[in-house]
């Protein structure tokens, strides 16, 4: 099978700190492949630079044939991302958020109008798709960004850490839902978690970063074998460390502190 | 056309469903203008300078329309911090696009802000000097309110995050309204702030809202008009150079 992401010798250095410490990966076409690490190890920093948000300071990507730093326009078009923190626009309604997406990525208006029922009435949001976001609670937010993220078709959809604060009905459907998109349509899944019974279940592929490198990568099987133990998140633990990690707090965070305390106004 | 036009939208839905947020920055401008206007008239008059109320007008106007427009462009910072940002720029879209449709709906909406302010005017007494040269005046509304909108986007691409909001609008608005002669004319000032109300873009705004609503000016409208246009362009291009280098 081709490889839809290639990533060589990738480096990411804020000043002094390196966050990804030349990584080498592939991900093939139509796989499910999940990216592990504990808080910090430089998972969402690698997502950043394969999605386009992030100039690596050296190494190279390939996605879908093309290099997010050098034609970030044709790579944007073929993948889709469900972000770590939330990125609707509080002051829409649900299904403004999700026309404004379709509008943006060039969803033509008939195909757009019937795969936004068809999604939002997936994620069970379609009675309140005239609600405005900022009402919604933080699961239901969830469901609409991946329900926004699968809206234009892409050919990889990257998830960071997707099922956050869902419960285990929803998770269970949502995985349902992007293994049934993955058969059919053949999409590439790119998740993150730190859910290592779901990454075990869900992925055929997993790499472990740790410290901005990777440690290990394989199968779940393959992971568990070569550690000899029972279970993946044994096999985790085993790799990483059992110290707990500390992530600094980042300028988001100390800004929604700021807002809470201001009374939660926010705009 | 599609993303410019739906970034324009965006703008503006948010801007009419926020009715607290129109209300409410319409009071500073209404202070300025009812507390200055009947408050100094009679020192104006006296000194030969004729209604201020009707001077004051197209600087209340001028002043509402900067905070409104620097305001939408610094929307960026809270898009960027409350991730919506991130949405944008991962589109397949051209960041030039969502750029300029960002200003023109920041700007379309500091012009509506202008507009109630010139109508509330009105029901105090205002008169403009000629009926057809308002549609005029709306135009140059609009230009000073993209130079200030693209301003505001340009300085927000890079701030991390509000920690320099602060200083912004003690060190960038608040001189620019002040320096402006919204308040005061701009013949006869001391050199020292004479030669700052010339490199104050505003004052080319206000002037020429002057001209076109009681028809009197200080530098010309043709100046005026030139002025807006050479400035709004440079902060569009420096603008929309700092918003595609953004990084999250």
């Amino acid at each position: 099978m081709e490889n839809i992401i290639e990533v060589k010798n990738l480096l990411k250095q804020f000043g002094d700190f390196t966050a990804v410490d030349h990584i080498s990966f592939e991900v093939k076409k139509g796989e499910i492949f999940a990216f592990l690490g504990p808080n910090g190890a430089g998972k969402s920093t690698t997502i950043k630079m394969l999605t386009t948000l992030l100039r690596p300071t050296s190494g190279t990507i390939t996605l879908d044939g093309h290099n997010p730093a050098g034609d970030p326009e044709e790579v944007r078009r073929s993948f889709g991302i469900v972000f770590q923190d939330p990125s609707l626009d509080d002051e829409l309604t649900a299904k403004e958020n999700m026309e404004f997406h379709g509008v943006l990525y060039g969803v033509p208006s008939k195909l757009r109008k019937q795969r936004i029922e068809e999604l939002m009435k997936f994620v069970e949001l379609w009675d309140r798709r005239d609600s405005l976001v900022k009402e919604f609670s933080g699961g239901m937010k969830r469901r609409l960004e991946i329900a926004r993220g699968l809206l234009h078709h892409p050919k990889v959809i990257f998830l960071d850490e997707p099922t956050l604060g869902l419960d285990p009905q929803t998770r269970n459907h949502m995985w349902t839902y992007l293994q049934d998109l993955n058969k059919k349509e053949g999409v590439t899944v790119f998740f993150t978690t730190h859910y290592m019974e779901e990454a075990a279940r869900i992925a055929q592929r997993i790499a472990i970063i740790d410290h901005g490198k990777i440690i290990a990568a394989g199968s779940a099987a393959d992971l568990t074998k070569q550690t000899q133990t029972a279970s993946l998140e044994e096999a985790f633990l085993k790799l990483t460390g059992s110290e707990i990690r500390d992530e600094e707090s980042s300028a988001t965070d100390r800004l929604r502190n700021r807002a809470k305390m201001m009374g939660g106004r926010r705009r | 056309m599609k993303t410019i036009y739906i970034m324009w939208l965006r703008e503006l839905k948010r801007y009419f469903r926020s009715k607290s947020r129109m209300i409410g920055s319409l009071g500073q401008p209404l202070l300025f203008l009812l507390a200055l206007g009947y408050g100094l008239g009679s020192v104006f008059q006296a000194a030969g300078q004729g209604n201020y109320f009707q001077f004051l007008v197209p600087g209340i106007v001028g002043m509402s329309i900067i905070f409104t427009a620097i305001f939408s462009g610094i929307q960026i910072i809270w898009d960027r911090q409350f991730g919506f940002l991130k949405e944008t720029l991962v589109a397949p879209v051209s960041r030039l696009n969502i750029m300029i449709g960002r200003t023109l709906g920041g700007a379309t909406v500091a012009t509506l802000q202008g507009m109630i302010v010139f109508i509330l005017a009105m029901l105090f007494g205002f008169r403009p000097d000629n009926w057809w040269l308002v549609p005029v005046a709306v135009v140059f509304m609009l230009l000073v309110a993209l130079l200030f909108t693209a301003l505001g986007t340009g300085i927000a691409s890079v701030l991390e995050d509000m920690q320099g909001f602060q200083l912004i609008m003690n060190f960038l608005v608040m001189p620019l309204f002040f320096l402006s002669g919204a308040l005061f004319p701009l013949s006869g000032l001391p050199s020292i702030l004479a030669g700052l109300t010339i490199i104050d873009p505003l004052s080319y705004g206000i002037d020429s809202f002057r001209a076109l609503l009681v028809n009197t000016t200080h530098f010309g409208l043709g100046v005026d008009f030139t002025v807006l246009v050479i400035v709004t362009a440079v902060f569009l291009v420096v603008g929309s150079y700092l918003f595609s280098k953004i990084e999250v």
